[in-house]
Order: C-alpha cells, then structure tokens, then sequence
C-alpha cells in the first residue's frame, strides 16, 4: 500500500524538520549565550578572572537555641574570630602551616589535627586552624596575610551553656561531626558546625542545624578580600522551647544538695517537665572543643557516673512508693476495698520464710489508708499476694511505669516490673514469696525518676499523662484513666496522710504554707539483701559503705486537693527515703507554690541566672548560675 | 530509479565490501574531528602532556571506531529482531544498578563489569529507540491515532525513566523521556496528543511536588538546583563560567587557559571540558567545535531522511535526538544555563564506557544508512 507508506514517510519528514528546527534553535541559544559571555562581558569575566579571584566562602548556620519556658536561654550562641584555610587558595599548604606556626603558633597535636580535616575535606572547604582567636593573634594574621595565602579570618559562632553542668543532661552537649555525620549531611563539614550528641540537643538536631548559606569575594592576588560580590545568608537554625522552668530548676538542684541521685518536677495538669535534675554533672561545653582523654577518664571511672542522666536513664527499685500502685490493682482487682484491714504483727511467715515490716514491733490492725500513711510493709505483703504479680504489673504500666513514655530525651529508659510470663520464659520459679516482696516495691522491679513523678502525676490527676520536654507541641488533654474515683481517693488519702497526720513517715516534710497541704509516699529501696542475722541484730544502713546504702525515694504532688505540681526523688543511696528524698521534694513544692499564683504562667522576674551573667565566659557563667541557685534556695532546706 | 536497479542495489549490499562502500564517510570523517578536538583539551587539562587522558582518548576511540564499523555492518534488520530483547536486558541492567550498583556522585548509577564502570542509563537510551522503532514501524497514520496502540510503548518508556529516577538521576530520566518522545512524535503521535501531554505535565508537576515529603522535596531542590549546595557544584559553576568569559573572542592561547585555578574543578576533564577549549580558543573555537556538533546532530536526521523504511528513520530520529541531548545538556550546564550535571560531551570528555556506548549508537546510526533501503516487512499496516 505504497499511499500510506507516501503518508508516513511525508508525515517523517515533517516531524523531523520540526524536531531539527528545535535543536537548531537549542544551538541557537547556546550560540547567543556564546556570544554574551565571551563577547559582550568578556571584559568583565577577564576582570575576575585575571586580576582577581573569587573565593566562595561558606558561611555556616547559627544553630538554634534552646530555650526554657519563658525564653531564657539554656543553649545559646557566643561570636568567636576563627582562622581557617582553604587548601585551594594556599600555594602550597605546608608552606602556610609553617607560616602560621610561626607567627600565631601551633602545637603538633592541632597541626596533626588539620592535616587530617585537610586531607578529609574537599579543596575548597575551609579548615579551622584555630577557633577563639584573641585580638592579638587576629592582629597578627592580618598584618602577615600575605605570608598566609589561603588563611582567612571569620566570625563563627560557639555554643555555650549558660546554666553550665545545672542542666547538663537535659539539654545535652555539641560536639565535632564524625565523618559519618558528614557523608549524611556534607555542611556538616564547615567549620564550626557542631552536631547535638545528648539530650535536646540530639533531639531537635534537625530543627536547631539550619542551613549553610555562602559568600562570594572577591579577592587580590595576595588573598585580601577587595569585596563582597554576593552573600546568601542561609537559613538559621529554628529554636527549641522547653517546657523546663530554668529557675525552678535551679532551685531544684540547690535542694538536692551534695546529694547523688535525681529529681522531677511535673505540671501535673498537663504532663510538661517543669525541673529534671540529675547528679552529679558535668560541664557540657568541654564537649564543643573536644573533650580529653583525661577528663573522660575521670568521667567514665567516676562510681557516681557524671554523664549519666540519672532522672531518665537511671533505673532504681521503688521501694515503697510503689504501694500506691500496688493498692490500685488490689482494688480495681477487688482483692479488697478500702475497708479491708489486715493485722501486722511485725512479719509475715510465707512458706518456711519469714518477711519482716520496717517496724519490727507491728503495726497492729491496718486499713488502707493507715497501711499507706505507715508504710505497712506486712500489709502490702499480704495484698500483692491476693492481687498477683501480673494485675499489678498492669496497673504499673497504665500508671506509666515501666511503659513506653515517648519522651524526648534520648536514651530514656523504660524501666522494668516481671510478670509470670517473664518468669516462665527464663524457667525462673515465680513463688509466692516473690510477689510478696514485688508488693513493697524490692525484687526486679526497676524504675527511672521520670516514670515515677508521671505516676504521681496520673494518680493526682486521673489521667494518662505523658511527660513532655518540648514546649510548642499541641497539648491535648489525656484521656482518663480506666479507675473508679473512689479508688483514686483512697490511695490519695493515704499519702495525704503519710505527709500530714503527725504519725505518717512523711510528716516531717508537712508544707509550711497554709491552707496547702501535699500529699506523698516514702520509699527506702535496698540494694542488698539484709540477712537475718543482720536484721535480728539490729543495723544502721548510715554506717555501710556508700555503695551499699539503700536508696531513699519520695513520691508526692500538691496542692491535695487541687493537684498542679508533681514530683518524684530520689536520692541514690540516701538511706530514709523520708530523710533524704523528702526534704528536697518539700523545698521545690514550697518554692513553687508560694510564687503569685499570677505569675505562675509568666517569667518569674529577672533572675541572677536570667540575661545578665551572659557576656562572661562559660565556666564564669555557670558559677553564677550555681552560687544563684544556692542563694535561692529556700530556708527550710538548711534548716533540716 | 527503476525497480530493477533497485534490485540490483540491494544485492550489491549483501557484501562486505559494497556495505563499506555505503557507510557515511563524511560522518565518520566529522566523528574523528570531534575525538580530535577531545585529544587537544585533554591535552590541555593534563597541563601540557598525553598523560592522563590525552594519549587513552585516542587508544579508546580507535578501538570505538573500529567497533562502530562493525556495528554498521550488522543487517538493520537483525538489529530490529533483537529491539525488544535489547530492552529487556536494559531493564533488568537498570534494576541491577539499584540493587548492586555503586554510588558515584551521590547517585546508584554505576556498574561494575570487572575494572570498567558504566552507566546501564546510556545503554537504556540506545534500546529504547530501538524496541520503540520496532513497536512503530508498521503503524500507519491512521493506526497511530488509535490510543490503545500507544500504551504499550508509552510503559516501555516510563519503566525505565522510573528506574533512572530511581538512582537518583532526574537529568538523564528527563533525556531518556525526551528521546522516546521525540520517536513518538516521528511515527506520527498527533500534535493535539502532544499539547495534551505538554498541558497535563505543566499541571501536574506543580501537584505532584506539593503532595511530596520535606525531605523529598528538597531533593528535588538540590536535583534542580544543585548552586544551593554550596559545598559543590555552585562554585564549579561560577568557575566555569569565569574560565568561559574571560576567554574573550580570540582565546587565551593553547595551554595559556587558567588550569591552576581550575584545578579545584573536580571534574574539569570530564563535565566542563568545553569550558577548557572555550577558554583558551575564544569564541572562535568554541563556535567551531558548537559548528562540529550541529553538523554531526543533523547529519543524523538527515540519515533518517534518506530512510527508505520506517524503523531505520526512527532509529536515526530517536539517536541522533540521543546525540543532542548529551551536547546541548552538557554545553547549557557549563555556560550555567541549567543545572543537571554528569552528562559528559561526547567523544570529547575523557571516559571510555560513554564513548563506547555513543559510539554504538553512531554505528547503528551508520547501519541504517548502510541498509537504507533495505526490504523490509515493515510497509505500513492498515489501521
């Protein structure tokens, strides 16, 4: 049918001359920008080229900062004049370190340092030669520029902590991007740029990088900068709020003292970090610079672990404030009410075993409410058993313990309470014995502080709370908890009465303030097994070795009767929980609550650790910050 | 032409020796300047010397040259026999490179064969034409206007492109898409089908971007603008582009071009080669050698002109459109036109698997013209 094959081949031909006249075109327009370049502006690009050079110089982001609730800064950004070369520039590099060893000075170990992030980066990336320059040295590398071609001097910004090792663990420290940070994100490679190792600073990485910008310059023969052609200035890293009170905070740690151990404070309406304390400390900033091999040493051998974020890594045994939540599961459970009285006699034989009360002498008929304002230890013996290891398990975790937070501080531990199930899986015999001993909060059952105060904070509540650090997330209010009322009351009856009735373990911590009463637990969780012998003597844990003193817990929330704030302590081997734990938690309530109720939502005032102490250099800003703290503490603190 | 001598013709070109005498030697003549041009900036690139690149450049085309004769000598037909099969390995090549291919460039698009590295997207382009060639050389005008017939092509092409995007490669997934569309559009897609497409493109590109993630998105960004990525390409482009202009009309000289300032290009043997020659030849040289690649583009089309049947047009369309690409993509990116970058100049740029792969393109180019007016059982079908 040679008419279609006619029609197809003209067709062809058509469309190939409308293809070819695209792609003269194309040529076309390459040719005309031929000629704008190398004819119309050639003047100009001969000008770069020739007499000058452009130098793109990076300008790395100013990282966000993180701050408390009411803005104060807990993470901010110090300008610093730094020295960095760019090895495309320099002639010949060894020539210029030779040159800068002389006029400024380095040592062998940060010249070993650049010759490794020179051989690691690409030609055109700055390197620092020398981070904090002081007017001198700046003085001197700008008089010798043309001995240091390739050496250049820029603003860079440095990272520091205003509050210092005070909230070391929560906000978390910078370091130096490894060379797997930087195959992920290649402006990590820029001088300066730091990369959020611990804490919120590893958490909000993403929002608080930014993004590099760039500068072009226009540089002379002798590598002095004649002008600046261009400049983006990139995108600067967003800041980070925290839902943390950083004055409260303070005073938070001035109670805890000299002691070791972790402290909480929550908003117990809401669930928001309000004080997170944990010590020791250390001094984040070591970190940006890099730390040494001695000073990590001391940190790393160190028995009470500075680096380790004790309110929500560590992991603790809750004694006896776990009660409340054994009470809970007994009730939901029915195993009893809150008339049911059990008697105690001073022990409990279970089996050919006998388990003693802390009081050795009994006592006597306990309900509910007496048995949780007493500590009654043979009580909760005797219910756990009714109850059974797994119910209770389950009320711990719709208490928030041992259950998946979400919190935002990495590393957060869950925590850990056994079921039946645990136990047949390790083919571990799951006696009677050992939910009695589960009962008081002794056995596998471990803890962090944070998992603690969101119990408090549900019990005050009634509702699932979650504990959040970041502040502008959208609140919604937590469901509430799957809990008739009535059990609710009972048990925080009892811990009104641990901390007001005069006989309760806790009265010794009653509230100073009026017409507000708190309401709490104790808790002495032991770390070794006290023998019967030992107990038959008679023993005072004060005289042990630190290591081996059981840890003392308080648990408590207030107002009673219209919780606001919630807190958990505990002191890492303080012996009485009511002697060690308590006192702190009675500090911070009372700070907190005697601030005017209308201020509450607004800064408290400028604070000697607040804008003021920020022009100094860290070290000087964090003993501002701590002798503020000390002064702040409140006076029922010392007098204890 | 009377029947009889068309007979004749065609007999003659079963032999050897008559096929040779039926090559384009003009278009060979016209491909060995231009690997010479490549030999003089490679030259230039190495400072003045054969070594590195200068003195391989010229080892490699011979040995490419050779290989396209021999590819030219192949019956089109045969060739059009194995289109789909070609395909296929393509395909199953393209899948390999995601699965086991090297990152090179911040994109999976390399495969190792023993010591020699190539990009299965060059040899994907070459097939491509070819299976669509195939698809297309009986259809008639009338069987083109039916759309069911266009489907199964119009998969053939986005299989591939969505595995090049894949790597990532938008740049040459965009080339891959143009050079089967420009064979569509030469079996007779109908012009209101092409504004069409153009028109649902325009509106569904916005869309599609808007519904992607952050961080997809800003891939995107950095594929569209790589200038953003101030440790990279923006400053090799500002370079380029300097070198370029202070060329002036006349050049700098032969080996006068400002090397050690770019020897901070990474890839100044590579991708901005021509920004080399344009520098040290002016706007003299670089027209000359632009004159070059206008030639040796056309000189394709117009192989596909004097076609006799419809595969060997579509073929000559669809590589000689392959052969544009490379150039106008490559060119347009150093004078900092657009931004895709990795596309080398052909037979200029040092790098032996692209020049074998244009070289094989040229040589089924040649068997088209070889056998132009072969007979084939390709006479158009009734629609």
């Amino acid at each position: 049918m040679p008419r279609r094959e006619q029609r197809r081949s003209s067709v062809f031909a058509r469309r190939a001359l409308v293809v070819g006249g695209v792609q003269l075109a194309a040529f076309g327009l390459l040719a005309e920008r031929l000629w704008q370049m190398q004819v119309v502006d050639a003047g100009r690009y001969r000008t770069m080229a020739n007499k000058n050079r452009i130098s793109a110089r990076l300008l790395a982001p100013e990282r966000g900062r993180i701050l408390d609730r009411f803005g104060l800064p807990l993470a901010d950004n110090r300008q610093v004049w730094r020295a960095s070369l760019i090895a495309g520039e320099a002639r010949d590099v060894h020539a210029t370190l030779d040159a800068f060893e002389r006029i400024v000075g380095l040592t062998p170990a940060e010249r070993r340092r650049i010759m490794r992030d020179l051989f690691q980066h690409r030609r055109f990336v700055p390197v620092t030669l020398r981070s904090f320059l002081t007017w001198e040295e700046m003085a001197r590398i700008e008089v010798h520029a043309p001995e240091l071609p390739g050496v250049a001097v820029d603003i860079g910004h440095s990272r520091v902590y205003p509050y210092g090792r005070l909230l070391a663990h929560t906000v978390g420290y910078v370091a130096r991007p490894n060379q797997k940070d930087v195959r992920r994100d290649p402006q990590l490679a820029l001088p300066g740029m730091r990369i959020g190792r611990t804490g919120m600073e590893a958490y909000g990485e993403a929002r608080l990088r930014g993004t590099a910008g760039v500068e072009q310059l226009e540089v002379d023969a002798l590598g002095r900068v004649v002008r600046r052609l261009d400049r983006q200035a990139g995108v600067a890293g967003k800041d980070l709020q925290l839902t943390l009170d950083a004055a409260l905070h303070a005073d938070l740690r001035a109670a805890m003292g000299e002691q070791t151990g972790a402290a909480v404070v929550l908003d117990a309406t809401n669930g928001e970090v309000l004080a997170m304390v944990s010590t020791p400390s250390f001094d984040p900033s070591l970190f940006n610079q890099g730390v040494s091999q001695a000073q990590w040493n001391d940190w790393v051998t160190n028995e009470r672990a500075p680096l380790q974020d004790r309110s929500t890594e560590g992991l603790y045994p809750p004694g006896s404030t776990f009660k409340p939540t054994v009470a809970l599961a007994a009730l939901k459970a029915g195993t009893i009410t809150d008339k049911t009285t059990v008697f105690c006699p001073g022990y409990i034989d279970i089996g050919n075993k006998r388990f003693h009360c802390w009081l050795s002498g009994g006592h006597g008929k306990q309900d509910l409410h007496q048995a949780i304002q007493n500590s009654c230890d043979v009580f909760f013996y005797t219910v756990a058993m009714r109850t059974g290891i797994d119910r209770i398990a389950t009320m711990a975790h719709a208490l928030g313990l041992a259950a998946p937070l979400g919190f935002e501080v990495p590393g957060t531990q869950t925590g850990f309470i056994p079921t039946l199930e645990w136990a047949r899986a390790r083919h571990r015999l799951w006696t009677i014995g050992d939910t009695a001993v589960h009962g008081i909060g002794q056995g596998f059952t471990l803890l962090t502080p944070l998992a603690l105060a969101t119990m408090v904070a549900r019990i005050a509540s009634g509702r699932a709370l979650l504990p959040r650090l970041v502040r502008d997330e959208v609140v919604r209010d937590a469901p509430m908890l799957d809990l008739d009322p009535k059990w609710l009351q009972a048990v925080r009856g009892g811990m009104w009465a641990v901390v007001n009735d005069p006989h309760g373990t806790g009265a010794a911590v009653k509230l100073d303030i009026p017409g507000v009463a708190m309401a709490g637990k104790t808790g002495t969780a032991q770390v070794v097994d006290v023998s019967q012998a030992q107990y038959r003597a008679g023993y005072d844990t004060a005289k042990w070795p630190w290591k081996l003193r059981p840890h003392g817990l308080f648990i408590a929330y207030a107002p009673y009767d219209a919780p606001r704030y919630a807190t958990a302590v505990v002191i890492e081997h303080g012996n009485e929980g009511a002697a060690s734990a308590a006192p702190v938690a009675k500090a911070v309530m009372e700070r907190v609550l005697r601030r005017d109720p209308a201020q509450r939502g607004t800064p408290p005032g400028p604070t000697a650790m607040g804008t003021t102490a920020m022009g100094t250099t860290g070290a000087g800003k964090m003993g501002t910050a701590e002798a503020a703290a000390g002064e702040a503490a409140p006076a029922g603190v010392a007098a204890r | 032409m009377s029947l009889f001598e068309k007979r004749l013709l065609r007999a003659e070109a079963r032999g050897l020796g008559s096929k040779l005498w039926r090559v384009s030697w003009i278009y060979v003549l016209l491909l060995c300047l231009l690997s010479a041009v490549g030999y003089v900036a490679l030259y230039s690139a190495a400072g003045g010397s054969i070594r590195p690149y200068a003195g391989g450049h010229v080892l490699r085309f011979g040995f490419a040259l050779l290989l396209m004769l021999g590819v030219a000598m192949v019956d089109i037909r045969f060739i059009a026999r194995l289109a789909w099969l070609g395909y296929a390995a393509g395909v199953v090549l393209l899948a390999a490179v995601l699965r086991f291919g090297h990152v090179g460039n911040g994109a999976r698009r390399w495969l190792a064969i023993g010591s020699f590295q190539w990009q299965p997207s060059e040899m994907m382009k070459i097939v491509l034409v070819l299976a669509l060639a195939a698809w297309f050389r009986r259809a008639s005008w009338e069987r083109m206007g039916n759309p069911l017939f266009l489907i199964p092509p119009a998969l053939a092409v986005l299989l591939p492109v969505a595995l090049i995007l894949k790597e990532p490669n938008l740049g040459t997934a965009v080339i891959t898409a143009t050079i089967g569309g420009t064979v569509f559009l030469g079996a007779g897609l109908r012009w209101w089908k092409v504004a069409l497409l153009a028109g649902l493109l325009a509106i569904a590109a916005p869309i599609v971007y808007h519904h992607l993630h952050a961080y997809q998105k800003s891939r995107i960004e950095i594929f569209l603008h790589p200038e953003r990525d101030p440790l990279g390409a923006g400053y090799n482009i500002i370079q380029s582009k300097i070198a370029l202009g202070s060329g002036g009309v006349w050049g700098k000289g032969y080996l006068h071009g400002t090397q050690g300032r770019l020897d901070f290009l990474p890839e100044k043997q590579t991708d901005f080669i021509f920004t080399l020659l344009a520098e040290q030849f002016g706007l003299v040289g670089s027209y000359a050698v632009l004159g070059l690649l206008m030639l040796i583009t056309f000189w394709g089309l117009y192989i596909g002109l004097r076609c006799q049947h419809q595969f060997g047009r579509l073929v000559a369309l669809g590589l000689s459109t392959n052969f544009f690409c490379y150039v106008f993509v490559n060119l347009a990116m150093v004078m900092g036109l657009i931004p895709v970058g990795g596309v080398p100049l052909p037979l200029v740029s040092h790098g032996g698997s692209a020049m074998l792969m244009v070289m094989i393109g040229c040589g089924i180019l040649m068997s088209v013209h070889v056998h132009r007016d072969a007979e084939f059982d390709d006479a158009a079908e009734t629609g």
